[in-house]
């Protein structure tokens, strides 16, 4: 709650710090680890309401879990809510969601729950109407946190599901 | 490809050696806990030119260093020696090097004639004063010299120990840099003590735990070149790759080769689930073997190939399973406290070693197949993914260190816990995969 609540206040700062730099990606870095890999780009205005900008820092791209587990928490259910139906408002965007896991696991151990994580939320999303054929998935494990201490602070963050758009009508 | 021509050296020292009175040849027998390591001496191989010399010192201080390298050796430094060996074929002067207390002599010399490089060598027991089998010598090219001096080491260790060696091995793994949020990752492979360092793939997309084949020449692997993590075999002396066929529109990873080469085991991920799936290679057939809700990875054969043992958290943490090969019900084997991951079957077939998970510390450890005897071999902030020496005497696996400067390094433990030490590889090193004593 506070967490997200961070995220999202740090990133209307950078992409409004961003705007006055020039910054093409109109979002200044904000929120991604590496690589495209955690949801980097997102186009448009945030303020402009059909604008994946919007759907990243107002609506909330990402989902957190407790340790070891992928189910939804309530705030998580009421963000996936806010996802779906923006997607179900915005038919001409899919979406890949990237599952995660903090580092305290194996390797293999982590990509699986990452897939578990994943599915759990695109599940929720095809339960309020989404099609499944506009939604895959992903899993990183722990190889792409965003947070890199090793507190449970960080953990916290790194234990996620996020929904990167793509379409035919970005940019 | 560098190839070897190996003979035994004949008419050559063979005097009547003193008579001591005996209980039996040297030998250092391992399983009797070692805590003393077996002095040995190396003077310098002796070159027959001055284009063997520099070859001679190298050869000599490799057999040195994989002889001390293992922990079980001692090396007594040269300035302690009497005797000068100046001719491999000159009579050894036993007295000599029983006053310094080497027990073990390794005598050796080096020729070069172009690019040709030729290796002679004897392994004595000083205090017998016999010779420990018979002398041999390696042939091949200059290029070579790493891997003929880890030829040597790996006959002076067996002689000695009785037991099958590893130096003369390769280590397939993924060389890290960068920071953990943006870590880079390459497939890569060298020698097992750090050398020679090849890439196999550029930094572009993740890769994850290569696993060589049983007889070295494949390497599988995980990567996400097409956003997706899948599995892929590697030829490694064409350094080509083919992607498995998995199925379309799922991820696989973990996959481990069966004992023949022929089929592998692996982890396939449909619906947000993990289950082991075993495909035939020549035909690319896969077939399941669990179907449960839980996940199932990290799969490692018997050396026997009859079972798998592998990982699930069907009980609700992620704990040790052994079942048939072809699927089937599965025997939990791991009942200490904390969660066990990455378990992979020893060589010798006695022992699984482990990645251990207790109260926010990691740990490998090795156990019986039937789960008794559990021994946990380290502890840090985060070890994992432990692979066995080709002689199932030595662990390598993965060591991470902590916070937003953490960086993996390869480790090596021998499996009575001792002589745990860093694999210097020049950048990070993670999820390492010891191949086969090569020919």
């Amino acid at each position: 709650m506070n967490v997200l609540g961070k995220i999202i206040a740090l990133g209307a700062l950078t992409a409004m710090a961003a705007c006055t730099n020039n910054d093409p990606s109109g979002l200044g870095g904000f929120g991604n680890g590496a690589n495209g890999a955690n949801g980097a780009f997102a186009s448009g205005s945030p303020s402009d309401p059909r604008s994946p900008a919007y759907f990243q820092q107002t609506i909330g791209d990402r989902v957190l879990f407790s340790v070891d587990q992928s189910t939804l928490t309530a705030q998580a259910q009421t963000v996936l809510e806010g996802q779906a139906q923006w997607l179900l408002a915005n038919p001409d965007y899919v979406a890949t969601i990237e599952g995660h896991a903090d580092e305290q696991g194996t390797r293999e151990y982590n990509l699986a729950l990452g897939a578990r994580r994943a599915n759990a939320a695109r599940e929720y999303l095809i339960s309020r109407g989404v099609a499944g054929n506009r939604l895959t998935t992903v899993s990183y494990g722990k190889e792409r946190p965003i947070e890199i201490c090793s507190t449970e602070d960080c953990y916290s963050k790194n234990r996620r599901a996020v929904t990167v758009l793509t379409g035919s009508t970005l940019g | 490809m560098i190839r070897f021509v190996t003979s035994l050296l004949l008419g050559l020292t063979i005097l009547a050696a003193p008579v001591y009175a005996q209980s039996g040849p040297l030998r250092l027998e391992l399983d009797q806990g070692i805590i003393e390591p077996l002095p040995f001496a190396v003077p310098n191989f002796v070159p027959d030119g001055p284009a063997a010399a520099q070859y001679a010192n190298d050869i000599t201080r490799v057999v040195a260093a994989d002889l001390t390298g293992t922990g079980l050796f001692r090396e007594i430094s040269a300035d302690a020696f009497i005797s000068r060996v100046s001719s491999f074929d000159s009579p050894v002067q036993f007295a000599d090097w029983k006053a310094i207390n080497a027990e073990a002599l390794v005598t050796g010399a080096v020729n070069v004639s172009g690019n040709r490089l030729t290796v002679r060598f004897r392994v004595w027991d000083v205090f017998s004063g016999q010779e420990l089998g018979n002398g041999l010598q390696f042939a091949g090219t200059t290029e070579g010299w790493r891997r003929m001096a880890h030829k040597v080491s790996d006959q002076v260790y067996s002689r000695i120990t009785g037991e099958g060696s590893y130096f003369d091995s390769r280590v397939a793994f993924v060389s890290e840099s960068g920071p953990k949020d943006q870590r880079l990752k390459r497939l890569a492979i060298m020698d097992y003590d750090g050398a020679n360092v090849q890439y196999l793939t550029d930094s572009s997309a993740i890769v994850l735990a290569p696993r060589f084949s049983p007889t070295g020449d494949r390497l599988l692997y995980t990567s996400y070149e097409t956003g997706q993590p899948r599995i892929y075999v590697l030829d490694v002396d064409r350094v080509r790759r083919t992607a498995l066929n998995t199925q379309d529109g799922t991820m696989s990873f973990s996959p481990r080769f069966s004992p023949d080469g022929r089929s592998i085991v692996y982890s396939l991920i449909q619906g947000g689930n993990t289950d082991l799936w075993r495909m035939d290679l020549a035909s690319g057939q896969s077939t399941r073997l669990t179907n449960t809700p839980a996940i199932e990875t990290a799969p490692s054969y018997s050396p026997d190939g009859s079972q798998i043992v592998f990982e699930s958290d069907r009980s609700g943490t992620p704990q040790l399973y052994i079942m048939p090969a072809n699927g089937g019900e599965a025997t939990r084997i791991s009942f200490g406290q904390g969660r066990y991951g990455t378990p992979v079957w020893s060589p010798r077939g006695d022992l699984i070693a482990f990645t251990k998970q207790n109260k926010g510390r990691f740990h490998i450890g090795v156990m019986r197949t039937d789960g008794s005897e559990e021994r946990l071999l380290t502890s840090s902030f985060l070890d994992e993914g432990p692979t066995w020496s080709p002689n199932g005497r030595v662990i390598m696996f993965t060591r991470e260190t902590q916070g937003a400067s953490g960086r993996a390094t390869l480790y090596s433990v021998d499996i009575s816990g001792r002589n745990l030490r860093p694999v210097r590889t020049p950048d990070g090193g993670s999820d390492p995969s010891w191949g086969p004593l090569q020919n």
